[in-house]
């Protein structure tokens, strides 16, 4: 796609991030202020930035609101099974390791159902790129309580307030051994696809969630107002703290949200683990993985 | 096409059921496996992990084995060939993805190394209690292919044919051991790579722009991409039309279904593989697959002894289950006699082909052990003297 | 060969599985037969007791199990209290000798005793008695052509110690030879040799 189009401020009536959508599948089934819309815009356009090649990306999703991702990205793309999208992408990774593999999913699904495999992910440093949209609820299925969802907010399921505790996903990301973690919110379009296109530089297991508003159920039922109010709120009680420790940076009800880039280190993925390994255990012995395409 | 000479361990060996099937699996051409250790499958994924980095490949030991049934459909998407092997515990775990692998036509291998359950229940000692399971243990209606060895030599071969079917007909299919045939050691013999036969992916030779990934023709099966390639394909585990995009109607519904259902089970005859012996003109004839086939051996050849006529029929394919044959089988004999080690499952399925026209004799048996030849003898005899339905 | 059902039993580290392996191979590979090898699993057989079946015959092996073992190996006391007496009336019974005492033995059959680990000590090597039993074995029971069990023994164990280990099976095999020649002493008989020792 020529750059002129893409950056055509003349031309407003094309989006930019259209060539990298199914446009057979719109309109999305999300729902008017629901901010994952506002993350996948984040996304293509750190895939134009980053000039990846399209034909290597794979993206993974699993169920959920966030998990139709894949269904509107015109990419290989995999909508698996709940909690499921971060074993399956390792497959794809593995058996094919010149993909470069994306997780795009939803709190929920990432770490209460899927919250085994993103820490064995994490602790492997499967190289993934994990983008985990933080609604703090589960929506698709109408509003229940999730592992993020704030202490005294109230759910359907959680009728009379939430007591249980929250999961402070990059601080558990971190001890689990991810290399890259950020957080954003939908405010912030521009610094997550700057973390988007930094991820993509990363080898390893790489994590950036965002805080998104569902105002259909979590905003409605706290008496938060719509999408617009959630970027005021976002606006208000964001903090950018680059390098903040990830253990201060849990979320509240009403409370500030630590923004920013956490966590930026090397350790060698799992595929170079494996390798050198073998390598230094079997020496000759030793066969590289030969492209598997069987046909 | 040929199987891959680096994969086959070409020879005579002595060896175990599980390490057979390993072999069967690279001999086929798997370069990925995804596993949890379980007794008594765990011998088979040991060996690949310790044979697949000298042949090009991987292995990888998941968190459980919700992660390792579905680890392994995503290697099959980019290009390999995969399987996962376990017990009833984790067989339990991976029904969620025996589903998947059926609603998105994901060939691939489960092995189920079967021990006694419910639960925990015997994890060193055998059973063939999970044969309903590995037919319906997955929500919605849908089809697979389920085979049973009865040797380590089996565990060989029909590994290698478990991996054609799955290719054949882009289904999963069940490999149902037992811990008996997978503890059991005895000669295997592996031929030259050139003598064994593999069937490669479906893979699609459209170009981009014209590729459906659920366009059929004629044959009910589609042609697969692999992520990677540029087909920018969607694939998801909900009710989608031929371009792989959710369409939740009824119509679709029906079409989809009928279609993953029919795809096997018009192939049914095809895909069926029995062992017969002694059929014609036999009263009794005695329906038996896995460990329990060579058990009933014994009491077929004892019932023999005795003048009675008794014919025997091993279920090598269990699933689709041969309703012809069975249906033919009835028309002319008195009765089925059908030990198994369970408290009743497959007796079911041959009752319910023979529809009346001969008696079925169930002789269960709750596992931790095989039967007695004698136990079975007893049914054979008691079918013998019943009178013709 | 009729069809034959051996139960090799002694503790873990002797050698129990690969004694059974051996001759397993030795009749299925080697000697045109056929052979089916079974072993416990599971907690009992970590660490203390450690079992193996063999069924061996000139046509398939349908049953694997052994029922009622026309031969057993015993290299260990406990395996002797637990298998002895399920060998067949007229069966043969191999022990060895420094580790087993047999006692009250009711039924007509055959003890045939080695110093399999003492005559492995003497090789240099304690670890290669599992093949001075199958030497032993070989010998006793003529179930085997020994040039197949020797063939056996040299693909089962790694290259290192093929030598070892085929000297360990010449020993074992020698003995044998050399206790069969001795009129094949009856329970009875070694009960008393073993009374009158103390």
């Amino acid at each position: 796609m020529p750059d002129s189009l893409i950056n055509d401020p003349v031309n407003p009536a094309v989006n930019p991030v259209e060539p990298f959508l199914r446009s057979d599948r719109m309109p999305s089934i999300w729902c008017p202020g629901c901010g994952i819309g506002t993350t996948v815009n984040s996304f293509a356009r750190a895939l134009i930035d980053s000039k990846i090649d399209l034909q290597s990306l794979a993206l993974v999703s699993g169920i959920g609101c966030t998990g139709r991702v894949a269904g509107y990205v015109k990419l290989d793309s995999f909508h698996t099974t709940h909690g499921r999208a971060i074993p399956f992408a390792t497959g794809l990774k593995l058996a094919n390791p010149k993909l470069n593999v994306i997780v795009y999913s939803g709190d929920g699904d990432l770490s209460a159902i899927g919250g085994n495999h993103l820490i064995h992910a994490a602790r492997r440093n499967i190289d993934l790129k994990v983008i985990c949209v933080n609604n703090l609820i589960y929506a698709m299925t109408g509003g229940q309580t999730a592992p993020t969802t704030p202490e005294h907010s109230t759910t359907s399921t959680n009728p009379y307030g939430v007591f249980e505790p929250a999961f402070n996903l990059p601080h558990l990301v971190e001890a689990a051994g991810a290399v890259y973690v950020a957080r954003w919110t939908t405010f912030h379009v521009r610094q997550l696809t700057r973390s988007i296109g930094e991820a993509f530089q990363k080898k390893g297991f790489s994590f950036i969630e965002v805080i998104s508003p569902c105002p259909t159920l979590y905003q409605r039922r706290n008496k938060m107002g719509d999408g617009l109010d959630a970027m005021k709120f976002y606006k208000e009680k964001s903090k950018v703290r680059n390098g903040a420790p990830t253990s201060e940076v849990g979320l509240t009800m009403t409370g500030e949200i630590v923004v920013g880039k956490f966590v930026d280190r090397e350790r060698p993925d799992y595929q170079t683990l494996m390798r050198a390994q073998y390598a230094e255990s079997l020496g000759e012995r030793f066969v590289e993985q030969a492209e598997m395409v069987c046909s | 096409m040929k199987a891959d000479p680096r994969g086959v361990l070409t020879g005579v060996h002595f060896m175990d059921g599980d390490h057979a099937c390993c072999e069967g699996a690279l001999a086929a051409g798997s370069r990925f496996a995804a596993g949890y250790p379980i007794t008594p499958s765990t011998e088979v994924v040991e060996r690949f992990a310790s044979r697949v980095p000298t042949v090009g490949g991987t292995f990888i030991q998941m968190e459980d084995e919700l992660a390792a049934s579905i680890t392994l459909q995503g290697a099959v998407w980019a290009g390999a060939k995969a399987f996962t092997v376990t017990s009833g515990p984790g067989f339990s775990l991976m029904m969620e993805h025996i589903g998947y692998a059926a609603m998105t036509e994901t060939p691939c291998v489960f092995v189920d190394v079967q021990r006694g359950g419910p639960s925990t229940g015997l994890p060193t000692l055998p059973a063939q209690a999970d044969m309903m399971q590995a037919r319906w243990g997955s929500h919605g209606d849908y089809e697979i292919i389920a085979l049973c060895p009865n040797s380590p030599q089996e565990c060989f071969n029909l590994t290698i044919k478990a991996f054609n079917l799955a290719e054949e007909f882009r289904v999963p299919v069940m490999f149902m051991m037992d811990e008996c045939v997978g503890h059991m050691t005895e000669k295997v013999v592996i031929p030259p790579a050139d003598q064994i036969e593999v069937v490669p992916r479906r893979h699609t030779h459209k170009p981009v722009d014209e590729y459906l990934p659920y366009e059929t023709n004629g044959d009910l099966v589609p042609e697969m991409a692999h992520a990677g390639e540029g087909y920018n394909f969607h694939i998801t585990g909900l009710t989608h039309d031929e371009r792989g995009y959710p369409n939740m109607t009824p119509q679709i519904q029906d079409k989809l279904v009928r279609r993953l259902q029919n795809k096997i089970l018009q192939a049914a005859d095809r895909i069926a593989m029995f062992e017969e012996e002694q059929l014609e003109g036999a009263d009794v004839v005695v329906v038996s697959y896995g460990i329990t086939s060579r058990v009933a051996q014994r009491a077929i050849e004892a019932a023999r002894g005795r003048g009675l006529r008794v014919g025997k029929l091993r279920l090598i394919t269990a699933w689709p289950f041969p309703d012809k044959k069975i249906r033919e089988l009835a028309a002319k004999v008195k009765a089925f006699v059908v030990p198994e080690l369970n408290l009743g499952q497959m007796v079911r399925e041959v009752e319910r082909a023979a529809a009346g026209q001969a008696k079925t004799f169930a002789v269960p048996h709750a596992g931790g052990g095989v039967h007695n030849p004698e136990d079975i003898l007893k049914v054979i005899v008691e079918a013998g003297r019943c009178q013709t339905a | 060969m009729q069809l034959t059902e051996i139960r090799i039993a002694g503790f873990g580290g002797q050698g129990v599985i690969l004694s059974a392996i051996v001759l397993g191979k030795a009749a299925s590979i080697y000697q045109g037969a056929y052979a089916t090898m079974t072993q416990n699993f599971g907690p009992e057989a970590r660490g203390g007791a450690c079992s193996a079946q063999l069924v061996v015959s000139d046509s398939p092996v349908l049953y694997p199990y052994v029922i009622q073992p026309d031969i057993l190996v015993v290299m260990s006391q406990e395996a002797y209290v637990r298998f002895g007496s399920e060998l067949k009336d007229g069966g043969i019974m191999i022990v060895e000798q420094d580790l087993v005492r047999v006692s009250d033995l009711n039924k007509e059959i055959q003890v045939y005793s080695v110093p399999a680990t003492r005559i492995a000590e003497d090789l240099g090597k304690r670890m290669v008695l599992n093949s001075v039993m199958v030497g032993f074995f070989t010998a006793v029971t003529h179930l085997l052509d020994p040039d197949a069990v020797r063939k056996a023994v040299a693909d089962s164990v790694p290259p290192t110690f093929r030598e070892l280990n085929l000297k360990a099976f010449e020993r074992g095999l020698e003995y044998g030879t050399i206790a069969l020649s001795a009129s094949p002493s009856l329970a009875e008989e070694e009960l008393q040799a073993q009374y009158s020792r103390e």
